[in-house]
């Protein structure tokens, strides 16, 4: 009988807590509603920015949901070989990829192929380090801020700061560039006011970067047919190819093994068992497979809205946007501002931490990134940074109505984790030009080969990142277990 | 808070790693499982929620028995682990 009334009383405080969290998820939801009709009331061209912030929205509750993190992806396959992200993710991938490809071939894609180089790979691989260390991916940490980690948060913090800091670095940072970048750079004749030879990476953007070529599979295969290049070049042959190639590795190399001793070994029979087997890799996490699918067709979409708005504006850049609605401050020399029109994480982020410290007086307007391409617009009206607030907001609401928001403060080791990686992964996305989504996902579903150089780099980081914190944790574990007769 | 492991009787152990994100609580978990003896059982406490699908898919991968979980709305989740 007592025991009976604990459980009234715990169902009781149960239902209560749940009903707050939906009051919190529906106050969230609402505030970004007040945000988007106060700001098309004032004026319609916000429906730009509300459009990346919207999507953001998606993003973010859809990430929450599937718990998708490349992070994850890479870390849990080498650390605890679980492969249930990394398919999520070359789920997402394919996917996006075909929606990509009929945007394309329509002419309503908005996106522009890196340079191929090797800096693709030593970024990927400092920012795959990075990643294992916080433990979570760009993405993923913006969407565990969401969740109430503030350590997610102090990732989010520490790698806007060091983007903010490594992008006008000078003094000794100048002496990492070869000559030849300075000669290069010199060449270019750019405005005297971003003194492009004054910081190691205008020197790296201006002498080394814009040297190098980036292309899509769809123009190297230089099939005239615009449906037929943007499908078997862009979407078949860089994106659904190399994703049912790697799913086969993994199924070979971390899945078949434990399939087959579920199935048991009188029931193998043969190719049926194997094509069995595959399929219910992919769909072991249905979650982590639905947040893929949709990630992938709504990444698609953003970039089709996102290129008709500028069409209907006549705008190729939000900073002409901007400049027509009076906000002119933080504009670039060129009069843009950062505006990929899709999904992106870390320039926005650098850009707010370059805003935060240019009002504490950092001169830093005079260099390439953010002079001359990016701006350093006030966060209030930065159209891509409406994009990653709301892919928090998107998180929370996903996350209270699951009951799954909480305040998580961090441990000591784990806060200096966090700071430490988050350095590391703003240092790699800056060498990379992006992060797991910008260098990676976004490329990769685009036709864009360099996604793949990143990827390599992210999993050979993320494989070492394993490798240090297996000898960390095995460490610690050592002095837990004295005592234990184990 | 710091990782505590102990034995709560024979048999029987318990892991808490609240207040850590991913990657500590699976690899903790999985350094613990393997320190275990068959038919062991580890009560692992944690409150990352996504350590959760991992270490769920971890044991699937390893063929150990979840016997138990226990996530209650606004505490820590549970999970009783028994090694196989």
């Amino acid at each position: 009988m007592q025991n009976a009334e604990v459980k009234v009383a715990e169902t009781f405080q149960t239902k209560t807590f749940e009903y707050r969290n939906q009051l919190r998820a529906f106050t969230v939801l609402g505030f970004f509603a007040a945000v988007s009709l106060w700001t098309l009331t004032t004026d319609i061209r916000y429906v730009y920015l509300n459009a990346y912030l919207w999507f953001g929205f998606i993003y973010g509750m859809t990430l929450q949901y599937g718990r998708f993190c490349m992070a994850s992806a890479i870390r849990d396959l080498f650390a605890v070989r679980v492969p249930r992200m990394s398919v999520g993710i070359m789920i997402g991938v394919v996917l996006f990829s075909l929606v990509s490809a009929y945007a394309t071939a329509v002419g309503k894609s908005t996106f522009h192929a890196s340079p191929l180089g090797i800096h693709s790979v030593i970024g990927g691989l400092i920012f795959g380090i990075g990643m294992v260390f916080t433990g979570g991916c760009a993405s993923g940490s913006l969407y565990k801020s969401g969740e109430g980690s503030v350590s997610a948060m102090l990732v989010v913090l520490s790698l806007s700061f060091a983007q903010a800091f490594f992008v006008d670095a000078g003094g000794w940072f100048d002496s990492l560039a070869p000559s030849a970048w300075i000669a290069s750079a010199l060449a270019k004749n750019l405005p005297a006011s971003l003194t492009p030879t004054d910081g190691w990476f205008d020197l790296f953007i201006a002498g080394h970067i814009w040297n190098l070529s980036s292309t899509t599979l769809a123009t190297l295969t230089r099939i005239s047919d615009p449906f037929v290049a943007a499908f078997a070049g862009n979407s078949l042959l860089n994106a659904i190819l190399p994703a049912m190639l790697l799913l086969v590795i993994i199924y070979i190399g971390w899945y078949r093994k434990g399939y087959l001793r579920t199935t048991g070994a009188g029931k193998y029979n043969g190719w049926r068992t194997e094509v069995a087997g595959y399929w219910s890799m992919i769909t072991a996490s249905k979650k982590t497979a639905i947040a893929g699918l949709i990630l992938g067709i709504a990444a698609g979409l953003h970039m089709w809205v996102m290129q008709g708005l500028q069409n209907r504006f006549g705008i190729f850049n939000a900073g002409e946007l901007l400049g027509a609605m009076g906000h002119t401050s933080g504009l670039s020399i060129q009069d843009t501002v950062f505006d990929p029109g899709y999904f992106y994480i870390t320039t926005q982020e650098a850009q707010a931490a370059g805003w935060v410290l240019h009002k504490f007086g950092a001169d830093n307007m005079h260099n390439i990134f953010f002079g001359l391409e990016n701006g350093l617009p006030n966060p209030i009206l930065n159209p891509v940074l409406w994009m990653s607030i709301a892919i928090v907001g998107g998180s929370a609401v996903m996350a209270l109505l699951h009951n799954e928001f909480k305040w998580k403060w961090p441990t000591l080791e784990i806060a200096v984790w966090a700071i430490f990686g988050g350095i590391l992964m703003g240092i790699g996305a800056r060498i990379a030009l992006g992060c797991n989504i910008g260098a990676f996902f976004v490329p990769v579903a685009n036709g864009d080969p360099s996604g793949w150089l990143f990827f390599l780099g992210m999993a050979a980081g993320g494989y070492l990142g394993v490798k240090f914190f297996n000898w960390w944790i095995e460490r610690k574990m050592a002095k837990e277990v004295t005592g234990l007769k184990l | 808070m710091a990782v505590k492991f102990e034995k709560m009787s024979d048999g029987n152990y318990m892991l808490d790693v609240q207040g850590y994100v991913c990657p500590h609580p699976q690899l903790y978990t999985k350094k613990a499982m393997e320190k275990l003896k068959q038919g062991e059982i580890l009560e692992l406490v944690f409150d990352n929620p996504s350590s959760g699908e991992s270490v769920i898919a971890m044991c699937q991968t390893d063929g150990n028995e979840i016997v138990e979980q226990i996530h209650q709305v606004g505490t820590a989740m549970h999970m009783r682990i028994r090694k196989t």
